[in-house]
């Protein structure tokens, strides 16, 4: 039994990666992904991270590119290149953990809004409705300032002001499982709500809900970046957003430092489009209705 | 009809209460002494302070019947200006309106042509480029397009909405016109990503509708078949989300507003995160919330005129 369950799981796999492969943007994306990847990881082995003190920079402040500092030096002296290592970590860990937190509370909200219809979903539905309809960026601005300036919070906020999307596409993904068979026989059996939610209408879900959460991600980076750049991300922890919000404040663009503007932008636009790719291919492999269309 | 519009207006005024509600209880949530927050930088005197503090005291029940009453009362003064709040946000007003609703204007002429062009001609070379333009466009943060811009087009204004002493109608006005340049652009270029994706997706639904095949078996040539017929369709979900998306770029326009010291609602809001002004920003917050629902309000109507389905569903 197990045996078969497994070897349809292993062709299962083996088919959607095909399909993946033949998207060729897609594996650029996730080309990139790896890159940025690794960098995060080896982060400090590639660069120090002293070099991220400013009380123990040496260089000078505001140098070009040099054989010492490839990216140049920032206002105060920090190899430009360092800091850029250094965010990426920050800048993924934002986004997958603020995605997290999304998630969850967008999936557990979505499938009970499905699942249990009737006014449970109005509410719920509605909830998610008064919570699209707040502008994202003022909010989270609000929220920031009210709980103070640490990563943690930065995950926070971003995590509980992007649920609405994923809750709304659960419940509808929801509705149309409930009422198949297979569904219909788990409650012919004995099964209860929980057993149900979790054993048949969550797999089910899961893979659409996986295509959103990719994109979910680039969304989650490019608001960590602009959040920092209003000087509202954590000091201690340097981001892209930071770098760019330091480079702005030291007026690096009147005096053409491109070293100190152009690089950590470039890096947020290569992982947020390298996570759209991802998450678009992904959509079109999973998502059958996507499939015919194009 | 009637009961779609009564079904829209009824939902946005829930809408209104909840946001007003929320943001009533948002900004109870502040840590530390409220009187310290909403007076910080400001010369108060004792009897001032024992006021405030008589207010704050009152029980929470009291001052929310009473915010409820009239959201938009400036009960207490900007910290950071010494002025009622919404004093200082009419004058923000207008700026924004004019980034803005020229940012949209040309983000949706341009991406509408785009969409269509590539839409109507899926997988071509052209489509191709198009789309990976717009999903890189689309995955840069506004502000950083405006700091590129500045730092590489340094013949235009870097900041501000007119330069010192221009006089006369239309010196000012040809001055703020060459200020708008660039914060027009950096905001342009991000939604035009949108505005293009949208157009193309609603071209390609119309694609394979029968009505086209119509026209082409009653012998139109290709060109009229798209601009007579396809097009005109596609453009009601388009124009649609792009009313609806009006609401959001208000928001959106924070950091290019910020970036370019352009002197409207999100150079304002920027302005009230350095302190923080607690109060300034709490009723810039229920504008920009405000601002959303009319929005969204006005593209339903619009919708249901455009396409008298929708409201008889």
């Amino acid at each position: 039994m197990t045996a078969i369950a497994w070897q349809r799981r292993r062709a299962t796999a083996s088919r959607f990666w095909a399909d993946f492969r033949s998207h060729r943007s897609a594996l650029v994306g996730l080309g990139i992904l790896l890159f940025f990847g690794l960098v995060a990881v080896f982060a400090s082995v590639l660069a120090d991270p002293a070099g991220l003190d400013v009380t123990k920079a040496t260089a000078p402040a505001h140098a070009g590119p040099s054989g010492d500092y490839w990216l140049g030096t920032d206002q105060s002296g920090r190899s430009v290149l360092t800091l850029l290592i250094h965010g990426t970590r920050v800048s993924l860990i934002v986004g997958l953990a603020a995605t997290a937190i999304a998630i969850v509370i967008g999936t557990i909200l979505g499938i009970m809004a499905g699942f249990y219809g009737g006014w449970a979903r109005s509410t719920l539905m509605g909830l998610t409705d008064w919570f699209l309809v707040i502008p994202f960026l003022p909010l989270a601005i609000v929220m920031a300032t009210v709980l103070g300036a640490s990563l943690l919070n930065i995950i926070i906020v971003i995590g509980v002001t992007s649920w609405p999307g994923t809750a709304r596409l659960v419940c509808a993904q929801t509705l149309s499982v409930r009422e198949r068979p297979y569904l219909e026989r788990a409650r012919a059996l004995g099964g209860g709500d929980w057993h149900q939610m979790t054993r048949h209408i969550l797999p089910n879900v899961m893979p659409l809900v996986l295509a959103h959460v990719v994109l979910t991600v680039s969304v989650a980076i490019l608001s960590e970046t602009t959040l920092s750049f209003l000087g509202l991300g954590d000091p201690t922890r340097p981001s892209w957003g930071y770098i760019l919000d330091n480079a702005y404040g030291t007026g690096a663009m009147s005096n053409g430092e491109w070293w100190f503007v152009l690089p950590p932008g470039l890096c947020v636009v290569l992982v947020v489009l390298a996570f759209t790719l991802v998450g678009r291919a992904l959509e079109a492999v999973l998502n059958p209705r996507l499939r015919e269309g194009s | 009809m009637r009961g779609y519009v009564l079904k829209k207006v009824g939902w946005s005024i829930g809408t209104l209460l909840f946001v007003v509600v929320f943001n009533f209880f948002l900004f109870r949530l502040l840590p530390g002494d409220p009187i310290g927050l909403y007076t910080r930088g400001r010369n108060m005197s004792p009897d001032q302070l024992v006021r405030l503090r008589q207010q704050l005291n009152r029980p929470i029940s009291e001052q929310f019947v009473e915010y409820l009453g009239n959201p938009f009362a400036s009960t207490i003064n900007s910290t950071r200006f010494n002025r009622p709040v919404w004093d200082i946000i009419g004058e923000r007003v207008w700026p924004t309106v004019l980034l803005v609703g020229t940012a949209v204007l040309v983000a949706a002429v341009v991406g509408v042509w785009l969409g269509i062009r590539s839409g109507w001609r899926r997988g071509s070379r052209f489509d191709r480029i198009t789309t990976g333009t717009t999903n890189t466009l689309y995955a840069m943060p506004e502000f950083w397009v405006g700091m590129m811009l500045i730092m590489w087009l340094p013949f235009f204004p870097s900041g501000g909405i007119n330069s010192v002493g221009v006089s006369g109608f239309f010196a000012t006005a040809v001055d703020t016109a060459w200020h708008l340049v660039l914060p027009v652009t950096a905001l342009a270029v991000v939604y035009l990503a949108e505005y293009t994706s949208i157009m193309r997706a609603s071209l390609v639904d119309e694609l394979r509708q029968d009505y086209l095949t119509l026209a082409r078996a009653k012998g139109l040539r290709e060109d009229l078949v798209r601009r007579r017929h396809a097009v005109p369709n596609a453009l009601l979900p388009t124009m649609t989300l792009i009313f609806l998306n009006l609401g959001f770029v208000i928001g959106g326009a924070i950091t290019v507003e910020y970036v370019f010291s352009w002197p409207g609602l999100g150079l304002l809001t920027a302005e009230a995160l350095r302190g923080p002004d607690i109060p300034l920003l709490q009723a810039v917050f229920l504008l920009f919330s405000l601002g959303v629902i009319v929005f969204t309000l006005l593209a339903d109507l619009l919708y249901a005129v455009l396409d008298p389905r929708v409201s008889t569903r």
